[in-house]
């Protein structure tokens, strides 16, 4: 990362796609930069926090980032965002109408779709706000060239004045490739001229800007039709020649390095006379995109109604090589290149898991114990891994602080059988600040009988580590304010009395807490105290080991879910009325475990103590 | 320079350091004049899940992914996840495996059994593996986090590049970070150099027997 930042002009340096971006926006003259974080997008804010000459910050959800952006884009400051697919959902109000009022200083908004879905709970295609929202669209296939087109995309933002929309995937973001970087372009900030026929947007300003929008994209369509980024590679195969944008590019000049491709960057609005060229050269032509139909349709719409695609490839997931060769050698009738010539061996599966000490597993650990007696609406970030073994304590998630409408939703849609369950709701520090502070709000408001649990671990986990509100520190490392989550909460109208802060290492006291709240028909919060064990918050303690002698096999560490409490043997006992049941004989792995002793906790019989005799201990 | 593209897969769990291996190779790769590209899903990986990294050096690279049944080397940091992804090698491909069994808590816990011998299952396959038990190489060395060295130097001999260019890229990491660990990570290096060459004479001596 800081490779980049040093970087003289003309270095060549392996660079993933979110570091060559950061590097563009900053020598493109950017001096605003804001974003949430997000995977496959994070390290772009990460890495631009490093440059001189630019404020950067992370903004409490993306809303608010493009926000930010487009204040400084009106005050003539070259603006940039960043944000994953489903954060431009959370953006688009915002989107939607500053794509009718325009830009003064360049906009770009680079949005990273999670094609393949690494880590997103679905799997969307950004380039669909480009007809939305009357956008451009620029699709980079890799490192080097998402670094060109950032610097392309304010250039064409302020020749065109609209935001423009980088569209991004997670084999952009995250692939390292080489990358020749070039020098800094400086551009003043010329400073906010008051224009309300312009910037207020009641309905007579917006109509009278509208004409002007539709106008914008015939000039931007004639640009993509002789944009530099859109290019014909002919090839002396003619028999399939191939449409394609991103990383799709890649893979098929790897599978096809004899064919004509129509690599096309300016995606938006299609260069429909382009795709005709090629048509005419080729017997078959096959537009390769991920994930949508979205070239196609609008070619087929266009009148190419011969091509092919999506009757071909898969709408979801990537299209990779072993996914594009049986797809299409059909067309040309050729016999299907030989595969692995190794059987597939499949050991079981490793899902991911939380780490040792995680304090969300305290609460798990504690909800597991009440299942039958609560419905948990889950949200983003770390603690959804609380739906799966050994808690299975999770039973929603569906967005950014959705957890709090959807308990309330829960809780006033009972039938006879559900309407003595508890509602509980599950959402992490960073989530919470997102989106979920209006929907616990709303629950305030509308009498829901809900207990929230906040499990306040002091970052934004799944993501890496980031700071928030919540942590005292802004993304460049400096101190800032830090919120106090139990004075937000009673802000937002939760009765003091019904905000609880707990310990999670704590077992029996999370239980009791949870225990007595979800029994008080109010809303209540619950808020956890324990820092997440990645941050540099976590403080680590000795670590603890199972005295082979005292363990009575009653299995009830292994709930807690710690990855470094193992099964060493099992035993099946016969019980008087000759049932039988297994005992589960355990061990601590010392490497692993932090002594967080949690494990302590649910260990009936006293058998885990300190791997090496403490000073306490030996007194 | 041929046409000829390397392709390496690197697996393990998340945390054991598969990234920062392929990270190294690749920086040799390029330092050598290649054209590389270095690919992996990362994600929800770094909570022990499973991970990969893909790298590809050539003249010129385009797809960052490796096709199943095109892998030059498979590296795998833990022994189970080498029989995973030992179908992603070419006919001919090398297993350079640790031996090293680590257990998910699915596993630790009863619900899946972890095989009895993955390098059995991956030799009955027809994958020729080099064993390295570089778990017990970085505890006789006194830091198991050399782990990642030591896996590299294991490969620094199969690849199309001199095994000197790859130490060079790690210790000098640490020459300018960790001045101290410079010379333990030699030693790492060359440990991981000869676990393998006696590996790969055990192969040999298997082949001739069978």
């Amino acid at each position: 990362m800081s490779a980049a930042v040093q970087a003289q002009p003309h270095a060549r340096l392996l660079l993933s796609g979110n570091d060559a971006i950061a590097r563009g926006v900053w020598e493109a003259g950017a001096r605003i930069a804001s974003a949430y974080p997000g995977t496959p997008s994070t390290e772009i804010l990460e890495s631009l926090a490093l440059y001189p000459d630019l404020y950067a910050e992370w903004s409490v959800n993306e809303k608010v980032a493009l926000e930010v952006a487009i204040g400084g884009s009106m005050s003539g400051a070259r603006s940039f965002c960043a944000m994953k697919h489903v954060g431009l959902n959370v953006a688009s109000d915002a989107l939607m109408t500053i794509t009718v009022a325009g830009v003064v200083g360049g906009l770009v908004i680079a949005v990273a779709d999670d094609v393949g879905m690494s880590s997103s709970q679905n799997e969307q295609d950004s380039r669909y706000w480009g007809r939305f929202a009357h956008l451009p669209i620029l699709e980079p296939a890799d490192s080097q060239e998402a670094y060109e087109m950032v610097k392309y995309a304010f250039e064409l933002s302020e020749a065109c004045n609209t935001p423009v929309l980088l569209r991004l995937t997670t084999r952009v973001c995250h692939v390292k490739a080489v990358v020749e970087v070039g020098e800094r372009v400086v551009h003043d900030i010329t400073g906010f001229a008051s224009d309300p026929r312009r910037w207020v947007m009641t309905p007579a300003n917006a109509k009278g800007q509208i004409p002007a929008q539709i106008a914008r994209e015939t000039k931007l369509l004639a640009l993509a039709e002789s944009s530099p980024l859109n290019r014909m590679e002919d090839g002396k195969d003619r028999r399939i020649g191939f449409v394609t944008s991103g990383p799709a590019y890649m893979h098929v000049r790897e599978c096809f390095p004899d064919s004509p491709v129509l690599k096309l960057g300016f995606t938006y609005p299609v260069p429909v006379g382009l795709v005709e060229k090629m048509a005419s050269r080729v017997a078959h032509l096959v537009v390769v995109e991920e994930t949508e139909p979205l070239m196609e349709n609008e070619l087929k719409a266009a009148g190419l109604s011969r091509i092919h695609g999506k009757d071909l490839l898969p709408r979801l997931g990537e299209l990779t090589p072993n996914v594009l060769i049986p797809a299409i050698h059909g067309l040309v009738g050729e016999p299907l290149p030989k595969g692995s010539v190794y059987p597939k061996i499949d050991p079981f599966p490793r899902p991911p898991t939380m780490c040792p000490a995680c304090p969300h597993m305290g609460v798990y650990y504690s909800l597991s114990r009440l299942r039958k007696q609560v419905q948990i609406s889950g949200d983003i970030g770390c603690y959804t891994l609380g739906a799966g073994h050994p808690w299975n304590a999770l039973d929603t998630t569906i967005s950014m602080g959705a957890s709090m409408g959807i308990a309330l939703g829960m809780d006033k849609a009972r039938s006879a059988e559900t309407k003595d369950k508890s509602v509980v709701a599950v959402i992490g520090d960073s989530t919470f600040l997102h989106m979920g502070m209006q929907g616990l709000l709303d629950i305030v408001y509308n009498r829901g009988n809900v207990t929230a649990i906040i499990l306040d671990n002091r970052t934004t986990g799944m993501t890496g580590g980031q700071n928030h509100p919540g942590t005292g520190k802004s993304l460049t490392g400096d101190e800032a304010p830090r919120i106090d989550f139990a004075k937000l909460v009673e802000a937002l109208g939760v009765a003091p009395e019904r905000i609880r802060t707990v310990d999670p290492y704590l077992l029996p006291v999370v239980y009791k807490t949870i225990k007595e709240e979800i029994a008080v028909p109010a809303p209540s919060v619950i808020i956890t105290t324990r820092p997440c064990v990645l941050s540099e918050f976590f403080d680590r303690q000795p670590p603890l080991k199972v005295i082979d002698e005292s363990c009575t096999g009653c299995g009830n560490c292994i709930k807690v879910g710690c990855p470094a409490i193992t099964v060493k043997r099992t035993e099946t006992r016969t019980r008087a009325d000759g049932s039988t049941h297994d005992l589960k004989f355990t061990t601590i792995d010392t490497a692993m475990c932090t002594g967080c002793r949690m494990c302590v906790e649910s260990c009936g019989p006293k058998a885990i103590v300190p791997a090496q005799p403490t000073a306490v201990a030996q007194q | 320079m041929n046409d000829v593209i390397t392709n390496i897969l690197i697996c393990g769990i998340g945390g054991q350091g598969v990234m920062t291996a392929a990270e190294i190779l690749a920086q040799a790769a390029m330092a050598q004049g290649f054209d590389c590209k270095k690919s992996e899903i990362a994600g929800m990986a770094q909570r022990g899940g499973v991970v990969t990294s893909h790298v590809r050096f050539g003249r010129k690279v385009w797809s960052p992914v490796i096709t199943p049944g095109t892998a030059d080397l498979l590296v795998a940091f833990e022994v189970a996840e080498g029989s995973r992804w030992a179908d992603h090698l070419r006919p001919g491909g090398t297993a350079m495996v640790n031996t090293i069994r680590l257990a998910p808590p699915i596993v630790s816990s009863g619900l899946y059994k972890y095989p009895a011998d993955p390098v059995a299952q991956m030799r009955a396959a027809g994958v020729p593996v080099i064993e390295v038990d570089a778990g017990t190489i970085a505890r006789e060395l006194g830091n198991l986090r050399l782990v990642n060295t030591i896996m590299l130097g294991a490969i620094a001999d199969h690849l199309p590049f001199p095994a000197t260019e790859l130490e060079e890229q790690i210790v000098g990491r640490f020459r300018e970070r960790k001045p101290a660990m410079v010379e333990v990570n030699q030693r790492a290096f060359e440990a991981g150099r000869q676990a393998s060459q006696r590996g790969n004479a055990d192969v040999s001596a298997r082949a001739v027997n069978s």
